[in-house]
C-alpha cells in the first residue's frame, strides 16, 4: 500500500506562469545552435517575439514545438536574471528533439511556458549547497549555478558534484572551469569511463561524495539525473546525516499538456507538470521505490 | 618516517577509523610511507599482490589492458580510500594496473605482514575482513550503477 506523507512540505515559492494562454504556442526564432556533445545541443532563442523579456524561475520548463513534429518538455538552462536570453540543453534522443538538432540559427519554433515549480533558493541562503547532477540533468540546475553566483555572499559553500558517461559528453565545459577558478565553487566533475587523456575522476557521481566533508545540518542539496542515480545521491545524503527535508530533486516523466490536465505526467497522486518538476524529498520519498510507478 | 608520525597518520584514515590501540600498533609493524609522482605504476596487472594502499592524497586510476582497443580507465581512488584487496585474496595477483594521475603520498601495507597477523589473531582478522568487505560493498554498488549506463540515450532524465 503507499501511503502518502501529506505534511512533506510543497515548493513554496510562487514560479512564473505561462504568458497569456498556456495552451497557445508562440513562435520563436533560433538565434544560435551550440553542440556541446555528440548528441546533446543547446537552442539559444531570440525572445524579441514574447514581448521582449522571459521571465522564469530556475528549474522551470518550457514546452518546444518543432513544426509538423510535435512539443518536449525542455528544462531552461540559461540565466533566470537575463530576461533577454532564453538557452534550452538538449539531449537528442526522441522524434522531437531529433527534429529540434536538425534546426539552424533563423528557424522557428513553438515554445508555450514556463512551466511547473523551480528550485527552492531561498531555502539555501546562508546555509552551504551541493549540487549533485548526472548527465543532461546539469541542463536544469545550471540556472541554479547562474542565481547563487549572483549572490555569491548569500551562500556559504557550493559544491558541485557532476558525473557523465565519457569526457566527451561533458556538458558546459568552459562554465565549470570558471566556476571552480573564479566563483569559489567546489566542482568535481566524474566520468563512468574514461581514456589515458582524462585525469579527472572516474566512477559514479555519488563515489564523490567521498572526497568532500558535508555539514549535514547547514547544507541544502539539489539533486537532477536518472532517477537510479537520485536514488543512490539520496542514499549517501542520508548516510551523511543530510535531513531529507533539505533534499530538493527534479522528476521527469511525459509530459504533454504541461498544465495538469491530461496525466501523462502522473506520478502517484502528483502531476509532474504542476506541482512539479523540482519536489522536496518527503513529498516524492514514498514513490521513488514503486516500480509500478 | 617516524612510527609516532605513522600512528597518527593511520589513526586518521577513514579506513581504520575506531580501530583499537593495539590493533593500530599491530598495523603499524606493516606500514610504511610512500610517495608516487604524477605518471608512474603503483602496480601492474597479473603481478604479484603483496601490498595495499591508504591513500592520503592524490589520485590514482585504475586501468585494465583491452589490447588492440588500448587502455581504458574505469576507476579512480583518491584520498580517504583503499586501493587494492587482491592481497588478501588467493591467488593474490593484481586484476588492474594502478596509475597515479597526480603526485599520490598512501601508506603501504605489507600484506604477507597482515594476512600473517590476521591469521595469529582472528579477532584483528575478522576486523580487518569487515572493514574491506565495506569497502568491497560500496566499489561493487559502483560497478553495478557504473554498468547500468544511466546516462545512456536509454536513460530518463530531464532534457
Amino acid at each position: 500500500m503507499i501511503v502518502e506523507d501529506t505534511d512533506a512540505p510543497a515548493i513554496v515559492e510562487e514560479p512564473p506562469r505561462a504568458l497569456n494562454d498556456p495552451m497557445v504556442v508562440r513562435p520563436v526564432n533560433i538565434r544560435k545552435v551550440i553542440w556541446e556533445t555528440d548528441d546533446t545541443f543547446t537552442l539559444n532563442l531570440d525572445v524579441g517575439s514574447l514581448g521582449d523579456r522571459f521571465v522564469f524561475h530556475p528549474g522551470q520548463f518550457n514546452m518546444l514545438y518543432v513544426f509538423g513534429l510535435g512539443e518536449a518538455a525542455i528544462s531552461i538552462s540559461s540565466n533566470a536574471a537575463q530576461t533577454r536570453a532564453l538557452s534550452h540543453t538538449i539531449h537528442r534522443v526522441g522524434v522531437v528533439t531529433t527534429g529540434l538538432a536538425q534546426l539552424k540559427r533563423g528557424d522557428a519554433i513553438g515554445l508555450r511556458g514556463p512551466f511547473g515549480t523551480g528550485w527552492p533558493l531561498s531555502a539555501a541562503r546562508g546555509k552551504d549547497v551541493c549540487i549533485v547532477a548526472g548527465g543532461i540533468g546539469l541542463a536544469p540546475l545550471r540556472p541554479v549555478m547562474y542565481a547563487l553566483l549572483e549572490e555569491r555572499t548569500a551562500y556559504e559553500r557550493i559544491i558541485l558534484l557532476y558525473g557523465a558517461r565519457s569526457p566527451l559528453d561533458l556538458l558546459y565545459r568552459v562554465e565549470l572551469e570558471s566556476w571552480a577558478n573564479e566563483n569559489q565553487v567546489e566542482v568535481l566533475v566524474t566520468v563512468d569511463r574514461g581514456d589515458s587523456s582524462w585525469k579527472g575522476y572516474i566512477g559514479v557521481v555519488t563515489n564523490l561524495f567521498s572526497y568532500i566533508k558535508l555539514d549535514a545540518r547547514a547544507t541544502v542539496a539539489y539533486v537532477c539525473g536518472p532517477e537510479t542515480m537520485m536514488k543512490y545521491t539520496i542514499d549517501e545524503l542520508e548516510r551523511r546525516g543530510l535531513p531529507e527535508d533539505q533534499v530538493y530533486l527534479s522528476m521527469e516523466r511525459n509530459m504533454k499538456c504541461a498544465v495538469g490536465f491530461c496525466g501523462h505526467c502522473q506520478f502517484g497522486p502528483e502531476f509532474i507538470c504542476k506541482s512539479g518538476p523540482v519536489y522536496a524529498l518527503p513529498r516524492v520519498r514514498f514513490l521513488l521505490d514503486k516500480r509500478e510507478i | 618516517m617516524e612510527i609516532e608520525n605513522l600512528g597518527k597518520i593511520l589513526r586518521q584514515h577513514p579506513f581504520l577509523e575506531g580501530l583499537p590501540e593495539h590493533d593500530l600498533e599491530v598495523v603499524i609493524g606493516c606500514a610504511s610511507s610512500v610517495r608516487f609522482t604524477d605518471g608512474t605504476y603503483l602496480m601492474h596487472e597479473g603481478d604479484v599482490a603483496n601490498k595495499f594502499y591508504l591513500i592520503r592524497s592524490g589520485r590514482i586510476a585504475l586501468e585494465t589492458d583491452l589490447n588492440a582497443r588500448g587502455t581504458m580507465r574505469i576507476q579512480t581512488v583518491g584520498p580517504g580510500e583503499v586501493l587494492g584487496w587482491s592481497w588478501l585474496i588467493s591467488p593474490f595477483r593484481w586484476h588492474f594496473s594502478a596509475f597515479a594521475v597526480s603526485d599520490v603520498l598512501a601508506i603501504a601495507l605489507d600484506g604477507e605482514c597482515l594476512r600473517r597477523k590476521c591469521e595469529n589473531d582472528h579477532d584483528f582478522g575478522f576486523d580487518m575482513l569487515r572493514r574491506l568487505a565495506q569497502v568491497m560493498e560500496r566499489r561493487l554498488e559502483a560497478t553495478r550503477m557504473q554498468l547500468l549506463d544511466l546516462y545512456g540515450t536509454d536513460a530518463k532524465v530531464p532534457s
